[in-house]
């Protein structure tokens, strides 16, 4: 509750977290089926018409109404990007846990497998992923979360490191602690602030990477609404019809703009050394 | 045993990691390379020569086999034959690489040529209308996806200037550097739009960093003029973690990238690996993500060795 009175106060922070609720919003809504038109259904005579009254940011090729789709692809997008950070946050999370708490040897082969993953550019390990399994939204979900987990897992064990040699910690085991109870109380919870600020970076880059992968055509499938998809389909139409450029195009970066405001914002927050420097 | 040592011996060891994951996730993909490479005409082979060909191309071997084969093949620089292009995969790969190269080498200069003065220009003018305004270009550009920035300049510069930004075609700079520049021009620019927010974001923070430094209260006391303490002495160290930062984007960019290559229609290392696999071209595919990865892992390692070169600091766990 703390952390979101101060994440309000901060100016870029407010700005961040009204996008991000608006978007919620938007995505409940549209989640709901309360949206301007059926996002599906198409209206033949109305193909191509640019935005107006009726059709707040016009029609694509086959009538159907932009800003209705627009809303059930902010759900979709957020869907995955929620789903496979919460995925990547658990996982990353585990493993560096670990790695820090077993140090030596495991220490050695976790990271060095999370140095594996993480020598692939992201777009390409998710790629890869799409290609074996073939292409989804869950595909989406799960190799988005496997690109990122490496991270997560870096971000959990340099600091899981250092509080594991803190005198709270020894204390904690030479009064019997367990080990569940040592891990999860004294650390976990120590590494709230560095994984609250890579979460929403992280959400982030999944927004993004998810409209990449669409937008390639192996992510979120047809008829189903995606902001990626959109864009892509727009590129043959931009001279006609730039609407279906725009909409879809400010919609993905406002997204990822609230998210990357509101993760600088929580860095300043939690992080004072960096208070100066809020870029 | 220092830093540089442990990097250097944990390399083979990680590029090992990454040959294993690469052979066997391919292997997953569901359908075999023959069906795929023949399409519909695949039912009209007879079992006799769908195993000469299996057996041509080596599939017929069990897994491990394979593996060992193709291991040993990488130290003579033998990935394979391409079954989509009939040749080998290292020829194919060695094809696309200059494009590739070229687009990441003019996406850098142009972030850095970018980046650097406007991250220079806001640090020393903290918290200044100015300095907001760069800030301000910093996050949006940090926010708009490649695809977004490389439609809309697709779109500005042909409904509005009437030009077609090339697409499809590419030139070897050695041929003709102009029709070249001209091509590579506007990916460079949406590569090297994000990246340049980057880079100012990264110079921005750390010249404010070094410009509180005691060494350039010193200069400055001394009344050494400002342009001389911001160039001369503040910049070379905030140049740092810029230097990183730019290593580890090249290195990413070297892996082609995938969208802008797709949006410009540019015959890149990423379209090369996107077609790949959705031809099944397994020793492509293989040969491809291997050679990425590989130059990936260099830049990165030469990034950590020029780190250190350049902040002496740095050793074994003082990271």
């Amino acid at each position: 509750m703390r952390i979101l009175v101060a994440l309000i106060r901060h100016p870029s922070g407010r700005i961040g977290a009204l996008i991000i609720a608006l978007y919620l919003v938007v995505a409940v809504l549209g989640a709901f089926g309360i949206t301007p038109h059926n996002a599906l259904k198409q209206f033949p005579i109305d193909r191509l018409k640019p935005p107006s009254g009726t059709y707040w940011f016009g029609t694509d090729l086959l009538g159907r109404d932009t800003a209705s789709r627009l809303m059930l692809g902010i759900g979709q997008s957020f869907v995955i990007a929620f789903a496979s950070v919460a995925l990547a946050t658990l996982a990353g999370t585990i493993i560096g846990l670990l790695a820090a708490w077993w140090s030596g040897v495991w220490d050695g082969v976790l990271m060095r497998l999370m140095d594996v993953f993480l020598a692939f550019p992201a777009i390409l390990l998710a790629l890869l992923i799409i290609a074996i399994v073939g292409p989804g939204t869950f595909t989406s979900v799960a190799a988005i979360a496997i690109v990122y987990t490496p991270i997560f897992a870096r971000v959990v064990r340099g600091p899981a490191l250092s509080l594991k040699q803190r005198d709270f910690v020894d204390a904690a085991r030479t009064f019997g602690s367990s080990q569940w109870f040592v891990l999860t109380r004294h650390l976990l919870l120590n590494l709230v602030a560095p994984l609250t600020v890579q979460i929403t970076l992280a959400l982030a880059w999944a927004l993004l990477t998810e409209a990449g992968l669409s937008f390639l055509g192996l992510g979120t499938q047809p008829p189903a609404p995606s902001l990626g998809v959109m864009l892509a389909d727009s590129k043959n139409l931009m001279q006609h019809a730039p609407w279906l450029m725009l909409f879809p195009g400010l919609t993905i970066m406002l997204g990822i703009l609230g998210f990357n405001l509101t993760g600088d914002a929580l860095r300043d927050i939690l992080d004072p050394r960096t208070q100066r420097r809020s870029a | 045993m220092n830093y540089v040592t442990q990097r250097l011996l944990t390399f083979p060891l990680i590029l090992l990691g990454v040959s294993v994951l690469v052979f066997f996730s391919i292997r997953l993909i569901p359908g075999d390379a023959i069906t795929a490479m023949l399409g519909t005409e695949a039912g009209l082979l007879t079992p006799a020569q769908r195993a000469s060909l299996a057996n041509y191309f080596g599939i017929d071997q069990p897994v491990w086999t394979q593996y060992a084969r193709w291991l040993g093949g990488l130290f003579h620089g033998d990935l394979g034959i391409s079954v989509t292009y009939g040749k080998p995969v290292l020829g194919v790969i060695l094809e696309r690489f200059p494009l590739t190269l070229e687009l990441a080498l003019l996406s850098v200069i142009i972030a850095l040529a970018v980046g650097i003065p406007a991250g220079v220009y806001a640090a020393t003018h903290n918290e200044r209308a100015s300095d907001l305004g760069v800030r301000l270009f910093a996050m949006l550009g940090q926010s708009t996806p490649s695809f977004v920035f490389g439609l809309l300049i697709i779109y500005v510069m042909s409904v509005y200037f009437g030009v077609i930004p090339a697409l499809g075609t590419f030139t070897p700079i050695w041929v003709d550097p102009l029709a070249n520049l001209s091509q590579l021009i506007f990916p460079a620019i949406t590569l090297g739009f994000a990246f340049a927010a980057s880079v100012t974001r990264i110079s921005r923070s750390a010249m404010l960093d070094v410009l509180s430094d005691d060494y350039v209260r010193t200069a400055r006391s001394k009344g050494v003029k400002a342009r001389r303490v911001i160039w001369h002495h503040a910049l070379p160290n905030a140049l740092i973690p810029v230097v990183t930062l730019s290593g580890v984007e090249f290195g990413y960019l070297l892996g082609g990238a995938v969208i802008v290559e797709q949006i410009y229609a540019l015959p890149g290392i990423g379209r090369l690996v996107l077609d790949a696999i959705t031809q099944r071209d397994y020793a492509l595919v293989e040969g491809a993500v291997l050679f990425i990865a590989f130059n990936f892992l260099i830049v990165n390692l030469l990034v950590d060795l020029c780190y250190v070169a350049l902040d002496p600091r740095i050793r074994l766990g003082g990271r």
